[in-house]
């Protein structure tokens, strides 16, 4: 396998437009294969394993192009970690670098040597590539304060960008943009199909308000977008998505549903809409562009592209080259079953020829693209002995998809009066302790809760 | 009335979240009104709570309100 710097060489740098774009910096493909962000220090980081911690998204953009062939590892660190996941991650993941866009202060990371990226390029020649794959580690949240770390290789991550399709797209005056994150799963594809097709990128800015990004990426032509369904809902509400004339439209991350896709059907008549079904653990799985939610039955029990489906246990488990190998730091069997398949954990429902999701496996909630796990919103409510139990659970939301909600049976029933005073003390807990999109949206009191024959709390689908 | 408690909620929600709320005039744009998506979802999931719709999750509704007055009238015609 190619190194990612090697296969923009071959498919990119001919068609020569590629470009990366944030705000007013603009860095050109080509220019970036001719000369290095990360400076005379680069060869310092062969194979060593490194995290990527800028706080823009354009730094890991350029440092990537130069890191994969060259490190062992590469951590894709998301803006929003704490200093003390950030210590977590670097310890699990072996970090002995880090990569950052402007110098800190990193008393939590020791041992670490810390490199600067720079969207001002030096001239330099392309460093010899190591002879074995660099690993890419992506982050995902997990049950407790401290995420996952789910191994790809840039093999596992671009199987979906077929050298087929790369070139026939090269042709198109295609300009992408997406709403993600390039650090999270489905930013990282939009950004490897722009760079290998040499497809012009326009990437958002940190704290850059929904309309300043939507009047930057129609002045730079943008013609195929991806988001997830909140990120969608976001830019239909901000009124200013109506100044783009997309093409393409791509949904993935959250459940689809009808109302938003004929929302974005009626916003956009010229567009192809399509919604993806995409993890960080089982990669890209389909694409579904019939204008409809949920998915046809017949793509169970075929491979396309080489990906296989199918249900078990009410699941749908997905086999194929873009599943990441496993987690970082924990048993192997914990990401694959034997058979090689990943349990996405979403539950799927037959209804009429498509199948529809109805929720999480084990209750996780997605609030706007976010994982929720109710234990752990739980565990913070239980902490405070006024409660003798308490369920969260997810309600739907026509802006998030999902948002928290919990129900709590206090110790003593006669404090139910003080009922009021205890929940503003249990929200006020939750917002110290837990991340904004976790805190319960509402809480009630009530008088109990149903448990199961087995003793357990009934967790009913979201 | 309706729109009294869509005031009410935007403003208890952008203090929980320790947002500062635009002047809430009918021209505004919810985008530009202080609050992001997840402190949206929290007034809409209190906005059923207490009026008791959740004019989003109807068959025809199809347009995203874009200003306040739009996010208003939704409900009113939800509630009447």
């Amino acid at each position: 396998m190619k190194s990612l710097r090697e296969v923009i060489g071959e498919f990119a740098a001919s068609s020569g437009g590629g470009f990366l774009e944030r705000g007013d910096n603009r860095i050109s493909v080509a220019d970036l294969l001719g000369g290095t962000a990360l400076g005379q220090r680069r060869e310092q980081l062969r194979d060593r394993c490194v995290l990527l911690s800028t706080r823009e998204q354009l730094g890991s953009a350029l440092a990537l192009v130069e890191l994969d062939g060259l490190a062992r590892r590469i951590v894709l660190c998301t803006p929003d970690l704490t200093p003390a996941q950030l210590a977590d991650v670097a310890a699990t993941a072996d970090a002995d670098s880090i990569i950052v866009d402007s110098a800190r202060e990193l008393s939590d990371l020791p041992k670490i040597d810390q490199y600067l990226v720079s969207p001002r390029l030096e001239p330099s020649a392309p460093p010899s590539r190591r002879d074995a794959a660099t690993e890419w580690i992506l982050l995902t949240s997990g049950t407790t304060a401290t995420p996952k770390l789910v191994a790809h290789t840039f093999q596992s991550l671009a199987g979906s960008l077929a050298a087929g399709s790369l070139k026939s797209s090269a042709d198109a005056r295609i300009v992408w943009s997406t709403f993600y994150d390039i650090r999270r799963y489905g930013g990282l594809q939009i950004y490897l199909r722009a760079v290998l097709t040499g497809s012009p990128l326009v990437l958002s800015s940190a704290g850059e308000a929904a309309n300043d990004f939507f009047a930057r990426a129609a002045a730079a032509g943008v013609t195929h977008i991806s988001g997830t369904p909140s990120h969608w809902r976001r830019a239909l509400m901000s009124g200013a998505a109506g100044q783009l004339a997309p093409q393409y439209v791509r949904l993935s991350g959250e459940v689809a549903d009808q109302p938003l896709l004929d929302s974005l059907r009626a916003a956009f008549p010229q567009a192809r809409i399509a919604h993806a079904f995409a993890s960080t653990e089982a990669g890209v799985a389909f694409d579904v562009d019939d204008g409809l939610a949920g998915f046809p039955a017949e793509f169970l029990g075929r491979t396309t592209a080489g990906v296989e489906l199918k249900i078990e246990d009410g699941t749908l488990r997905i086999r194929s080259g873009r599943n990441a190998s496993r987690y970082v730091g924990a048993a192997p069997a914990g990401l694959r079953a034997d058979d090689g398949f990943v349990d996405t954990g979403d539950i799927v429902e037959l209804v009429a020829g498509r199948y529809h999701f109805r929720g999480r496996r084990g209750g996780v909630i997605n609030v706007g693209g976010l994982k929720v796990f109710p234990e752990e919103v739980e565990s913070v409510l239980n902490a405070d002995s006024r409660v003798r139990m308490s369920l969260v659970r997810a309600r739907r939301s026509p802006i998030t998809g999902a948002v928290v909600v919990a129900d709590v049976v206090l110790s003593d029933p006669a404090q139910t009066d003080a009922g009021d005073r205890i929940k503003q003390e249990l929200l006020t807990a939750c917002r110290s302790s837990l991340a904004a999109h976790k805190v319960p949206v509402v809480l009630r009191i009530v008088p109990a809760l149903e448990l199961t024959a087995a003793g357990k709390l009934v967790r009913p689908l979201a | 009335m309706t729109r009294d408690k869509i005031i009410a909620v935007l403003q208890d929600v952008a203090t929980s979240q320790g947002r500062k709320l635009a002047p809430l005039v009918d021209d505004l744009r919810l985008t530009e009104c202080g609050l992001d998506s997840l402190s949206f979802a929290i007034v809409v999931a209190n906005l059923e709570d207490s009026l008791g719709v959740d004019p989003f999750n109807s068959a025809e509704w199809v347009d995203f309100p874009v200003t306040l007055g739009d996010f208003v009238k939704l409900y009113d015609r939800a509630v009447a």
